[in-house]
């Protein structure tokens, strides 16, 4: 990880996992996107400042393990529950992003014993149409310049510069991508059965969602927050799938507003 | 030293492939015309029936949603051919058993084939090549385990002839196994892989006595993975059934003129255009390649050989083409240059290159240049010990 927090290992289920803790206070749980972009945002920074940020790296992403056993999201979101008992962690707010935000809805329909809000950013997880519906767009089949003017509303904020990573970050970077088509691959970006297990959220959720995402559409987002009892839904002007990177302010506003 | 001929059945019959920016996965199928469709399928088979006639052997493969190949089913051709020739063997390379993901059914087509041809069947097996996970929407992060599971469960099936067998795998489930027919040959045809980087997965294959092939590589990398493959058996000999197998494309004519005329042709494979998304699917190649692809210093195959000069091409025995003589000098240099090789397999028609010029080509290797190379000594022995250096 490439954040300025304490990061450890800790072995749950037989695999050890990447954890970077920063700051103090409530626990905040955030799962990073596919692509650990988080990792290191200066909003972070400010969670730190009321929250104890705790940012486990799913198994694959990062150096956490990754098992043959483990073959989809909720396999991983296992995992996930498992990291919060193995911490003890109380009164969670879990916050996760994109893939991130798939793995805490698949742990929030499991167990909210530990749980007291969940966020969920421009997250995967859900099939809203039918079979012929493309409800998300199949980002490994397309030109990459397509994909990178779909994911962000500015394609030039999602230029990366590998130039500069060292191989252990090289390593991470190619490693996230791997284990995002393992994981992701098919079904493709959900869960079949998730959609039939969100009324068992019982805690305040919200959707936050990028309104130029061409991703995981804002209506995507939308159909997805009707899932979950009282969830509430706040879209972004001027963000794509990364609201939080591309539109930070208004992201932890509307972040601000719902878990302080 | 066995000559096999082959074609990957192309349908050059495109618009201009400076206007398409893929050939393959993508390519609007209101580019193909039934009609042309139906003389090109029967063209390529009348071919490999004359090859056959002509004492060469027959080797077929399969690609889905590509212009490139329009063999869909190498075991349909394969049981076409089971029929219609006589004496040639007849080579499946291979089944892209991790991209159709049923080994019994595949086990199953393999013996009826077998016993049509009586026995002249090889079996391959293949992972499949990158742009296929699409078409097939298989997992490319799991296709090699997903290869060596299907292999285990084919090679079980077709020997276990007492009593039938449960299997509960990572990736198959199957009850009451048994198949019928059981293979011509006993316990099985002789099984065949391909490669092109992974060592390790050579050197299995080199353990388990299957043939191991590759295809328009450099003779430097060609000796590199025979090496390795050779390493793999040094103490006991060549296990039954095994050896290894190098394909170029080849091009055979009166005149040296006319020879580079058709190998020109044959380098419209070599020029199939993929749209980038396609080349590397995440997973396909391990970690370490990949962050060399963000470093930019790792390139597909094809990338690489498209970049060189036909003369190039030749040098590194990628191209194999000329006057008989001449193609007959170059095979025995790539023998040389590699450590030896069992089966030179030809890829002698791509694109354009006509039927008559097809036919011309592969009489004049039949007559002028197989008596030349047939003799050829199998793949060498390899020193152990400078192996193990």
């Amino acid at each position: 990880m490439s954040g300025s927090g304490n990061v450890q290992k800790i072995t749950v289920a037989g695999l050890a996992i990447e954890i970077e803790r920063r700051g103090s206070g409530r626990p905040l749980v955030l799962l990073a996107s596919e692509e650990q972009l988080e990792n290191g945002a200066a909003f972070i920074d400010d969670l730190a400042k009321k929250f104890e940020v705790i940012m486990p790296a799913a198994p694959g992403f990062g150096t956490s393990d990754r098992p043959d056993w483990l073959a989809n999201p909720n396999d991983l979101s296992y995992v996930m529950l498992d990291v919060i008992d193995a911490l003890d962690l109380k009164d969670v707010t879990l916050v996760g992003f994109s893939l991130g935000g798939w793995i805490a809805a698949e742990m929030a329909i499991k167990s909210t014993a530990r749980i007291a809000k969940l966020v969920l950013v421009d997250a995967y997880g859900v099939k809203i149409g039918g079979a012929w519906d493309r409800d998300i767009m199949d980002i490994w089949t397309s030109l990459p310049a397509k994909v990178a003017a779909a994911k962000w509303a500015n394609p030039e904020n999602g230029k990366r510069d590998f130039s500069v990573m060292d191989d252990a970050q090289l390593t991470a970077v190619a490693r996230n991508m791997e284990s995002f088509a393992r994981f992701c691959w098919s079904p493709y970006m959900h869960n079949p059965n998730l959609r039939h297990r969100l009324h068992r959220v019982n805690v305040p959720t919200l959707f936050i969602w990028g309104e130029k995402d061409g991703i995981t559409p804002l209506a995507y987002g939308e159909a997805y927050s009707k899932l979950v009892p009282g969830a509430k839904f706040v879209k972004i002007a001027n963000a794509g799938h990364y609201p939080h990177l591309e539109a930070t302010d208004a992201f932890m506003s509307a972040l601000n507003g719902f878990i302080n | 030293m066995r000559a096999w001929h082959f074609t990957e059945m192309p349908y050059p019959n495109l618009p201009p492939l400076e206007d398409l920016s893929t050939m393959r996965v993508s390519l609007a199928n209101k580019h193909f015309d039934p009609k042309i469709g139906a003389d090109l399928y029967n063209r390529y088979l009348d071919e490999y029936m004359i090859a056959d006639d002509l004492g060469l052997d027959l080797l077929c493969n399969e690609h889905h949603q590509t212009a490139t190949c329009i063999d869909v089913a190498a075991p349909l051709t394969a049981a076409i051919l089971a029929r219609q020739t006589s004496k040639g063997r007849i080579c499946i390379l291979g089944n892209p058993i991790a991209n159709r993901g049923d080994p019994i059914r595949i086990a199953e087509e393999m013996a009826m084939i077998d016993c049509i041809s009586k026995g002249r069947l090889d079996v391959g097996f293949v992972r499949g090549v990158p742009y296929e996970v699409f078409a097939a929407n298989s997992n490319p992060t799991e296709t090699v385990d997903r290869l060596w599971e299907g292999i285990d469960l084919c090679v079980k099936a077709w020997g276990a002839v007492d009593e039938p067998f449960n299997f509960e795998g990572r990736f198959t489930h199957r009850r009451a196994v048994n198949l019928w027919p059981r293979p011509y040959q006993t316990p099985h045809p002789a099984i065949w892989m391909t490669g092109s980087s992974d060592l390790e997965n050579i050197k299995k294959a080199a353990a388990r006595g299957y043939v191991f092939a590759t295809f328009l590589q450099p003779h430097t990398k060609v000796k590199w993975m025979f090496d390795a493959y050779r390493s793999a058996y040094n103490d006991t000999g060549l296990p039954g059934g095994g050896g290894t197998a190098y394909m170029p494309l080849v091009f055979t004519a009166d005149t040296e003129e006319e020879a580079e005329k058709g190998a020109r042709e044959l380098t419209w494979y070599l020029n199939a255009k993929t749209e980038p998304q396609y080349r590397n699917p995440p997973g396909y190649v391990p970690v370490d390649f990949n962050v060399n692809a963000l470093k930019g210093t790792f390139t597909g195959r094809t990338d690489a050989m498209r970049a060189k000069t036909m003369e190039f091409l030749k040098e590194e025995g990628v191209m194999v083409y000329g006057t008989p003589d001449s193609v007959a000098k170059q095979i025995k240099r790539l023998y040389e240059l590699v450590g030896g090789f069992d089966h030179l397999l030809m890829m002698q028609q791509a694109g354009w290159l006509d039927h008559t010029r097809t036919v011309k080509s592969m009489s004049l290797f039949a007559k002028e240049v197989y008596p030349q190379i047939k003799d050829l000594a199998r793949t060498q022995p390899l020193n152990t010990k400078a192996a193990a250096e």
